[in-house]
């Protein structure tokens, strides 16, 4: 197996990063795919939490990196989903526990043993975000039709250009069509107009999210909201399916969505 | 040449600043690393800046470079250097380029080095959020200048593209120097001392020229002649 290293970032806190690793991941791995999550943000982890795990960590990524245990032993199993497994981040240490250069190497590790690494990138430009894109073979960003969180996009986008990173692309995340035809809300024009990167997704508001991961169980596990549907499409399409409709397909439920408003 | 004289190094008030030599970019990089190894408890968790002279360097030399480095615990914070490569390379690592003070040498005049010749700065790609783009000559950019960019020049700019961030023209006081683009919606724009936002726009954007007149900054439409 060669994984594919996949960072999602975002440059803003809060847009929606976690939640996007937590279900992209289930998707990939409820389809028979091998992933592994890596919790980049040392210190404020949370996507232990979002994914229900919390009560089972023993080892984390600073233990890989500092040698107190093997990456298998820090590696927890979900429960539901055989195939999937996160490495939680330290939660007593800093950022700046792990460089870049550990990063890579815990990847290349994990590249021959697994399908698919997700990393959780933290909030910020700084070192953590360093070590999350560093070993990247691919960069999603997250980001809401916000103008603040779409300027921070903007800059992380520059950011990986300045390190001749693969172009990334985009998944934008609560989006609430009704407040977009009422022209309160940026719409995917708007944002695609300023950051000119690959759409991979477009996932629309739905409370279900919260719940879902107060709840610990990624609502892609189950198979009914709406944004569980749109994060499945944006798996299928990381793994190369449907890449020649990915647009159109998102036009398409765009229109559909703007047209049902009109009525 | 003795490998240490290649390096030399001063204390700064907050850091250092490391001054290499001339040579290849190899010989210099591992000259460095040497230095830093024997000197490793002095380095420790230093902020650096290095002078690179006229040393061209790339955006990967430069990234490898700030990461071999803060492998090891060194923060590099700024590159400076003569030649516009390694500038505007260090420019989109978002490393400074100047030290806070000015260079120990300061020009009494400083000399519009660009614009004598009419040289211009070309960049081919949008200057998204975040970058810093100063030159003495004139800039053209063929892309756009999102929000949050910031042009600084000693000359005109000339945008193909959207202007929506920061722009300078006529930095050092050049009051001829004129500011173009095709959709002129910036953030901020200032001519040699003169400021102004823009108006929020009706219709289709247009491409539009500004103009420092009669001490007011003033667009008209952009046509050739």
């Amino acid at each position: 197996m060669t994984a594919q290293i996949v960072t999602i970032s975002s440059g803003k806190g809060g847009v929606g990063k976690t939640t996007a690793v937590a279900n992209l991941a289930v998707a990939l791995a409820s389809e028979g795919k091998k992933v592994v999550c890596i919790d980049g943000d040392i210190g404020l982890r949370n996507l232990d939490v979002v994914m229900g795990l919390e009560n089972r960590i023993v080892y984390d990524i600073v233990d890989i990196v500092e040698g107190r245990c093997k990456t298998r032993q820090a590696m927890i199993r979900d429960k539901r989903l055989p195939d999937l497994f996160l490495i939680p981040a330290a939660q007593t240490r800093d950022k700046n526990a792990v460089s870049p250069s550990d990063m890579m190497r815990l990847c290349d590790e994990l590249r021959a043993e697994v399908d698919w690494v997700l990393i959780d990138s933290p909030a910020g430009i700084e070192r953590g975000f360093r070590n999350a894109i560093a070993p990247a073979d691919r960069v999603l960003i997250v980001t809401n039709p916000e103008m603040s969180a779409v300027r921070d996009a903007d800059r992380v986008i520059g950011l990986l250009e300045a390190e001749e990173k693969a172009a990334p692309s985009l998944i934008l995340n609560r989006l609430n069509p009704g407040l977009v035809r009422r022209g309160d809300m940026l719409s995917v024009e708007d944002v695609y107009d300023l950051l000119r990167i690959e759409l991979i997704g477009i996932v629309p508001e739905d409370e279900n999210v919260i719940m879902a991961s107060n709840k610990g169980t990624p609502l892609t596990l189950d198979g009914k909201s709406r944004a569980g549907q749109a994060f499945r499409n944006v798996a299928r399409r990381l793994s190369g399916e449907q890449v020649p409709f990915l647009e159109l397909e998102a036009q398409s439920l765009w229109e559909r969505l703007t047209r049902l408003g009109r009525k | 040449m003795a490998e240490t004289s290649l390096v030399q190094m001063k204390g700064l008030r907050d850091g250092l600043l490391v001054s290499l030599g001339d040579a290849a970019w190899p010989v210099l990089e591992s000259a460095l690393m040497n230095y830093i190894e024997k000197n490793e408890a002095f380095f420790k968790g230093a902020r650096v800046a290095l002078e690179v002279g006229n040393q061209i360097l790339k955006v990967a030399e430069l990234s490898a470079l700030r990461d071999t480095l803060s492998g090891r615990g060194i923060i590099l914070w700024a590159v400076i250097g003569d030649s516009p490569t390694t500038e505007s390379a260090s420019q989109l690592l978002g490393l400074a380029t100047r030290l806070h003070k000015p260079r120990p040498t300061p020009e009494p005049n400083p000399p519009a080095r660009g614009i004598d010749n009419e040289s211009a700065l070309w960049i081919h790609k949008t200057l998204r959020s975040g970058v810093r783009v100063e030159y003495a000559g004139h800039v053209v950019i063929v892309g756009d200048v999102n929000p949050g960019a910031e042009v600084i020049a000693g000359g005109s700019v000339l945008i193909w593209g959207r202007l929506r961030g920061v722009v300078h023209a006529g930095a050092e006081g050049n009051q001829n120097a004129v500011v173009c683009a095709l959709d002129l919606a910036p953030t901020q724009l200032r001519i040699a001392g003169q400021i102004a936002t823009s108006p929020r726009r009706e219709g289709n954007p247009q491409p539009e020229m500004i103009k420092l007149k009669d001490g007011r900054l003033q667009a008209e439409s952009w046509h050739p002649g």
